[in-house]
């Protein structure tokens, strides 16, 4: 136990701040987590995995020269495609089965992409720079990489483009249309097969833009996905599905948890703090989401 | 009931056929000296896996070409059986046993990484079956006792140690203050007790000592402590994830730190993947190609080096150098054992004393090489932001003078 996050009120304040900006990330890629959860009730342990093959795009971008920030706008389409053709294979003969023939589709898709990123990326921990440089504040007391920041900022402004779309757009209406009952939907006339692929394709888009920015803020590496995973289903557990301010809030509570732990318990316990968390609340929640679908908003 | 007793003699005739068959495929073959290795060449080692299997497989055409080996008057040469291990400690296991009691393999080289060496060490022992290896630095493979264990590197612990050494002694032999930060994995952790040890003679100080774990991507927390508490010296492990997320954070943080010493910068690329921001970092390598030590296959380093990227199109890593010197050794030993008699083969590889273009090789009782010293080099970049790895330490081997306190990121 170290409790110099106490002893140095600046230390607390780069906490707050790195986890704020860290969670926003989380949340983001939580968002995508429920809203798939929400349409199709899938819990999709590919998430992780989906976010890493984002990052690869944005670093081969790198490679080639390209600014790893144009990314977010080309990841996400790529990946879109990726997630349809997801949906396409596998995930449209698992939904409305059993979660836990959900749970075992996509703990499969995710060993899959591992070992196929591996094969086609190599085992090289790779990332890209952005050359974003540093902002300090209080007198240099908090620094903050720029990269950080923006990493935030692209995910709020994705996470408000998307908040419109479902409130706006035809198709955005029909997905939750779909979530609150997807029988009555499709005698309605939606075509919920077509709502399904999309979301899934959402969801992976989402996946993108997130992974693109965690190739320039931290690294990425094939087997790298299921502590994204882990975070977003916590958040998601949090927040409940259909709660978009929750979502951000239990983000952003998740990453600030995960700084201070990191600070008073140590680095080696800051993944395990996360496990600690997903247990205590998912016993106190006692399932429930589980059991009842929960309507998106 | 009678077609099951068919099934099951046919299946007793079938395995007895099959076990017979696979004796029959021995250790020496016509005059072929068959050597086995499981290796990762699928799974998070596979990059590393594979510069040992080039360097293996270089060191192996390049003997057989210059002669061979000679035993008993006559002309032998090398060849390996590899079985991909997929990076996991288990399978390795199941192979090493594979490769012994099918394959009748009856010398080893080593897998990559120290997990999967103590994953294959035990059943390697339990055979009798001399193992060189190359590439697993574990301090605790050579405190087992194991007795067909030989490894051509230098043990973890003293990956580090000559970094601490340096700073005292560029401190005027006053001990320093040391921040270290190391993942938790068998490697780093013998790196961080070869620190402790270093430590403790030298009178310095730890005033932070950071365990990383294994999904590790962000040091934020520990970078911050460190500017909080200015040690002399900042020393990482945490294998290529470990110096990518320090370098990246240190340059973003603005972490002024008159030393940082870490492992794994030549298998992470760090003067490819961050360019000007890993100026200045030092770290620890069992080999470098300008080092100046030379026998009669490769030369020297720098030969090698240009063999070896002529052959495979990329610079070698140390990890490749070792490779191709356990290959070297086990030549040796074959020859001054003058047979293929296991236990005679142990005992020549137990009195190896020779040089290699990779370094002195001398086993001590545990089976780790005791004659090759550890190398700090320091990235170093031009103005045009070429980087470049320099050899600093220890002193006799330096092809550049260190640079000492690393310049703060406001002067730079």
């Amino acid at each position: 136990m170290d409790f110099m996050v106490f002893q140095y009120p600046m230390i607390s304040v780069q906490a707050c701040l790195d986890g704020i900006l860290l969670g926003i990330l989380f949340a983001l890629i939580a968002y995508g987590m429920a809203l798939q959860w929400g349409v199709m009730n899938i819990i999709n342990i590919a998430q992780g995995d989906l976010v890493i093959l984002g990052g690869y795009i944005a670093y081969f971008m790198y490679l080639f020269g390209i600014h790893p920030a144009w990314g977010v706008i080309v990841a996400p389409i790529i990946m879109y495609f990726v997630g349809v053709g997801l949906y396409k294979l596998v995930i449209n003969k698992v939904v409305d089965r059993d979660l836990f023939i959900s749970i075992l589709a996509t703990f499969g898709i995710s060993i899959l992409f591992m070992q196929l990123m591996n094969f086609a990326f190599g085992a090289d921990v790779v990332l890209a720079n952005s050359g974003y440089g540093t902002t300090f504040l209080f007198d240099s007391a908090v620094v903050l990489p720029n990269s950080k920041i923006f990493s935030a900022f692209v995910s709020i402004l994705f996470a408000i483009c998307l908040v419109i779309y479902m409130k706006k757009s035809k198709l955005g209406r029909a997905i939750r249309a779909t979530a609150q009952n997807a029988r009555a939907a499709k005698i309605l006339g939606v075509d919920t097969e077509k709502v399904y692929a999309a979301t899934f394709g959402i969801n992976a888009a989402l996946c993108g833009v997130a992974g693109a920015l965690i190739s320039i803020t931290f690294t990425i590496h094939p087997y790298m996905g299921l502590p994204y995973t882990i975070r977003s289903f916590m958040i998601v557990i949090v927040a409940g599905l259909g709660n978009l301010p929750g979502v951000a809030l239990s983000g952003m509570g998740l990453g600030v948890f995960e700084e201070f732990a990191d600070y008073i318990l140590g680095t080696e316990f800051r993944i395990g703090a996360v496990f600690l968390l997903l247990v205590l609340i998912l016993v106190y929640r006692r399932f429930k989401l589980s059991r009842k679908r929960e309507y998106l908003k | 009931m009678k077609i099951n007793k068919i099934i099951l003699s046919f299946i007793s005739a079938l395995a007895i056929l099959l076990s017979t068959s696979a004796i029959s495929i021995a250790k020496v073959v016509g005059d072929k000296i068959i050597l086995g290795s499981a290796i990762s060449l699928t799974g998070k080692y596979s990059s590393n896996g594979v510069h040992t299997q080039n360097g293996y497989n270089m060191a192996v055409d390049r003997i057989n070409s210059m002669g061979g080996v000679k035993v008993g008057g006559k002309t032998y040469k090398f060849e390996i059986i590899y079985y991909d291990d997929e990076s996991n400690p288990k399978r390795a296991a199941q192979l090493a046993e594979r490769l012994i009691s099918q394959d009748g393999v009856e010398f080893m080289l080593g897998p990559y990484s120290s997990g999967l060496t103590k994953a294959i060490a035990p059943v390697t022992e339990k055979y009798g079956v001399p193992m060189v290896e190359a590439n697993g630095a574990s301090r605790s493979l050579f405190t087992k006792g194991y007795k067909y264990l030989f490894a051509v590197l230098a043990p973890a612990n003293l990956y580090l140690d000559v970094a601490i050494r340096t700073a005292v002694e560029l401190n005027g032999g006053k001990g320093v203050r040391i921040a270290q930060a190391f993942e938790q994995d068998a490697f780093s952790q013998d790196v961080r007790l070869g620190i402790l040890d270093a430590a403790k003679e030298t009178g310095s100080e730890i005033i932070i000592d950071d365990k990383l774990p294994k999904e590790l991507n962000d040091m934020a927390a520990t970078l911050v402590k460190v500017k909080q508490m200015k040690p002399d010296v900042l020393v990482v492990s945490g294998h290529t994830k470990g110096a990518l997320t320090a370098i990246r954070q240190i340059a973003e943080m603005k972490v002024d730190v008159p030393m940082l010493a870490m492992t794994h910068c030549d298998a992470a690329k760090l003067s490819k993947q961050h360019g000007k921001n890993s100026q200045y970092a030092l770290c620890a390598s069992q080999w470098h190609k300008t080092l100046t030590y030379k026998d009669d296959f490769f030369k020297d380093g720098m030969t090698y080096a240009a063999d070896f990227t002529k052959e495979f199109g990329y610079d070698p890593p140390y990890q490749a150098a070792e490779s191709s010197a356990a290959l070297l050794v086990f030549k040796d030993a074959f020859e001054r054992a003058n047979s293929f008699d296991q236990k005679k083969v142990r005992d020549a590889l137990a009195a190896t004393n020779m040089q290699t273009f990779y370094g002195n090789i001398k086993f001590a009782p545990g089976g780790q090489n005791v004659d090759k010293p550890m190398v700090l080099f320091q990235v170093m970049c031009d103005s045009a932001g070429k980087c470049e790895n320099k050899v600093v330490a220890p002193l006799k081997w330096a092809s550049a003078k260190l640079i000492h306190p690393v310049p703060k990121w406001s002067e730079r």
